[in-house]
């Protein structure tokens, strides 16, 4: 079988696969990464929570390789390593759903999925590589009208759908999902959502980035929070309520508003101090 | 895969309906029926556009398909038909070329040339006009790829230094008789396969195209994948067989087929396998839909680009080494005139898509039919080329038209 799973890999099974110590990452004097801690953990879906300009889409390109950490520590498989481009995320087996999917319309399906690694030497290994993926696509019990019509034709759901499994045809260990549910209308988050389900019954560490509580709650193991570039606590879904979360998202308890209406119930002087 | 716990029972059967629904007469009509609904055209208008131009034309002037018109038509065409071929690889990459007429035209006065004052043998003036096409396409590969510059601005300021070194080369005389005994005069004028031959190579092809088919549904079958039968694809390669011989027998009944068509036919289904089945190919492809995905899939995007602009320029200089032939002359006006627009036009009309990513190399055959169907019958019909240039453009501007709406259409039915 030409895809693997991590399991099948022969390694120590690991449960925590990827963890960041104290990572940060400055764009000029702006600092968008303030020594972040992050763990993701081996058929555990981690989501990323946090407000615009958390941090959230710096954290995923430091893991990506877009954007290399100033400082920190990387361990994958406790190993010390360093990403500096996509491809070494890529070979360390970090794969990356970006946002705007990044599909090439005008091909069909097996032609996105395997592109830029297309089998065979000069010439393409055609029924190999569909062969491969009706069976990777099968296994994620995605269901596409057709393998061989050009991706333009399918619906917002179903491209999300290519775009996953293509992360899966490198035969990575961890799966990073930037809004994956964000453009789409009910039924195809479901579908998406089932799909990440998938991804971690395969045994493979998921982090989703994502504003929408009802993923969170409907997917996630753990949520990590993260605000104004700091990791803002992990919370395991199970045992958190929604408004834990969100008020570690909106940092309600420290905010300017919060403190003003807490001092204003508490004694009234308040109000001749603002 | 049998260590992967599983949540949910597997879907039974195929992910790919439309396949197994294909592969039945009734659901490959349906199939392509939605196709073209949302968009996804093909070749489908340029057929129909070319059955009609021909009924057309055929009635007012019985004498225009007749067997020595089409013998014409099929060598007449082949010199801008090689340049289509080139115009069609920048289109794939949503690029073009507009020095390609200037650029035969160099490669013809090189000719020229070379086989008279310079006294090259054949051989070494086509190698030296065919390298020339290539390091110009070099030049427009590196400056698109290095300095960004649009395309058309770049091959526009090639349009008009080639034209300046094709009137260098050709010195104060302006014109060239190339010798009529040279062998690509020759080839582009007397040059027909023998009647049995004809027939022989349209069997040899109906029997490779079975051979392939059957070679790639055998294949199919050994990685799981529903296939045709051999039935069916021996029927189709019969009827491919009926058609071929069909074409053999009335070009037989005047002089016959044209070497030129021959290589012309052959370059088309070299240029569409390696577009279709190579990595290079699906290269040019991923580039034309995506750049910005195709770099991120680890293509290496500039490398694609310079090889769309040597191919394209390449073909262009063998058109022009082509044209020389069948005219067996070199002047100021090869390549100029109509040469550039024709090749683009050409390209367009097959069904290329000016916006990239779609398209085949089967687009300058059938553009370049259309186009030589049109200004063959006018002649015929002794109308003035002030006539053929209207019709020929208002030919284009409806295949560009169809391009768009199709394009518009794709929008409609999920994002294009």
């Amino acid at each position: 079988m030409p895809l693997k799973t991590t399991a099948t890999r022969g390694r120590p099974r690991l449960r925590s696969v990827l963890s960041l110590h104290g990572v940060s990452k400055s764009f000029g004097a702006v600092r968008a990464l303030n020594s972040v801690n992050l763990e993701v953990r081996r058929g555990e879906v981690t989501a990323l929570l946090g407000d615009n300009g958390a941090g959230k889409s710096t954290l995923v390109k430091v893991l990506s390789g877009v954007h290399p950490a100033d400082a920190g520590e990387l361990y994958f498989d406790d190993e010390r390593v360093s990403i500096t481009s996509p491809a070494e995320a890529r070979e360390l087996g970090i794969a990356t759903v970006y946002q705007d999917l990044a599909l090439c319309d005008n091909l069909d399906v097996v032609a996105n999925l395997f592109l830029g690694q297309e089998h065979g030497h000069l010439t393409l290994a055609e029924e190999q590589m569909e062969g491969q993926a009706r069976e990777l696509l099968r296994q994620l019990s995605a269901k596409l009208p057709s393998l061989r019509a050009p991706v333009a034709g399918l619906s917002g759901g179903q491209r999300q759908t290519v775009a996953i499994a293509r992360a899966l045809v490198g035969d990575p260990s961890v799966v990073i999902l930037d809004e994956p549910t964000a453009a789409l209308g009910v039924e195809q988050t479901a579908e998406v959502l089932n799909l990440v389900e998938a991804l971690r019954d395969r045994g493979l560490a998921v982090l989703i980035i994502t504003h929408n509580m009802a993923d969170v709650e409907a997917v996630a193991d753990r949520a990590a929070v993260m605000r104004l570039g700091r990791d803002n606590g992990v919370f395991p879904i199970d045992s958190t309520t929604h408004e834990e979360i969100l008020a570690a998202i909106t940092g309600a308890m420290e905010n300017a508003a919060s403190t003003r209406a807490a001092r204003r119930r508490s004694g009234g002087t308040g109000e001749s101090s603002t | 895969m049998s260590n992967v716990p599983a949540t949910k029972p597997l879907t039974p059967g195929s992910p790919d309906e439309e396949l197994a629904r294909g592969l039945s007469l009734r659901g490959a009509a349906a199939t392509m029926v939605a196709r073209v609904r949302a968009g996804q055209l093909g070749s489908l208008p340029i057929v129909v556009g070319l059955v009609l131009i021909w009924g057309i034309l055929q009635s007012l002037n019985s004498a225009f398909l007749s067997s020595r018109d089409l013998v014409n038509l099929a060598t007449e065409m082949v010199p801008v038909g090689v340049i289509a071929i080139g115009i069609v690889l920048v289109l794939l990459v949503a690029e073009i070329d507009l020095s390609v007429g200037s650029m035969s035209g160099v490669a013809s006065s090189i000719l020229g040339v070379g086989l008279t004052s310079r006294g090259w043998s054949l051989p070494v003036s086509i190698v030296v006009a065919l390298a020339v096409g290539v390091v110009v396409g070099l030049v427009y590969g590196f400056a698109y790829v290095r300095f960004r510059v649009p395309s058309f601005v770049i091959t526009l300021a090639g349009l008009l230094a080639l034209l300046g070194l094709q009137l260098h080369i050709l010195g104060t005389g302006g014109s060239i008789n190339l010798p009529f005994q040279s062998g690509i005069v020759q080839f582009m004028q007397n040059d027909f396969l023998p009647p049995l031959a004809a027939y022989a190579l349209a069997a040899a092809c109906s029997v490779a195209f079975f051979g392939s088919r059957l070679g790639l549904a055998r294949r199919r079958r050994r990685h799981g994948l529903p296939a045709r039968g051999v039935l069916a694809i021996a029927v189709s390669a019969l009827v491919l067989l009926v058609a071929l011989e069909a074409v053999a027998w009335y070009l037989n009944r005047a002089r016959g087929v044209s070497m030129p068509f021959v290589l012309f036919v052959a370059l088309v289904i070299v240029v569409d396998w390696a577009l279709k089945r190579t990595k290079w190919g699906r290269g040019v492809y991923a580039v034309g839909g995506s750049v910005e995905a195709a770099r991120r899939a680890g293509i290496r995007v500039s490398l694609t680009y310079l090889s769309v602009f040597v191919g394209c320029s390449f073909l262009a200089a063998l058109g022009g080494l082509l044209a020389a032939g069948r005219l067996s002359a070199a002047s100021i006006s090869s390549g100029t005139g109509d040469v550039n627009l024709n090749a683009i036009a050409a390209a367009v009309i097959g069904g290329t898509s000016l916006f990239g990513g779609r398209g085949s190399a089967y687009s300058a055959l059938l553009g370049i039919l259309v186009i030589e169907s049109i200004s063959n019958g006018l002649t015929l019909l002794n109308l003035t080329s002030a006539a053929r240039f209207m019709i020929t453009g208002l030919v284009l501007f409806i295949a560009v038209v169809v391009d768009s709406l199709a394009k518009r259409s794709r929008a409609l039915h999920g994002a294009a």
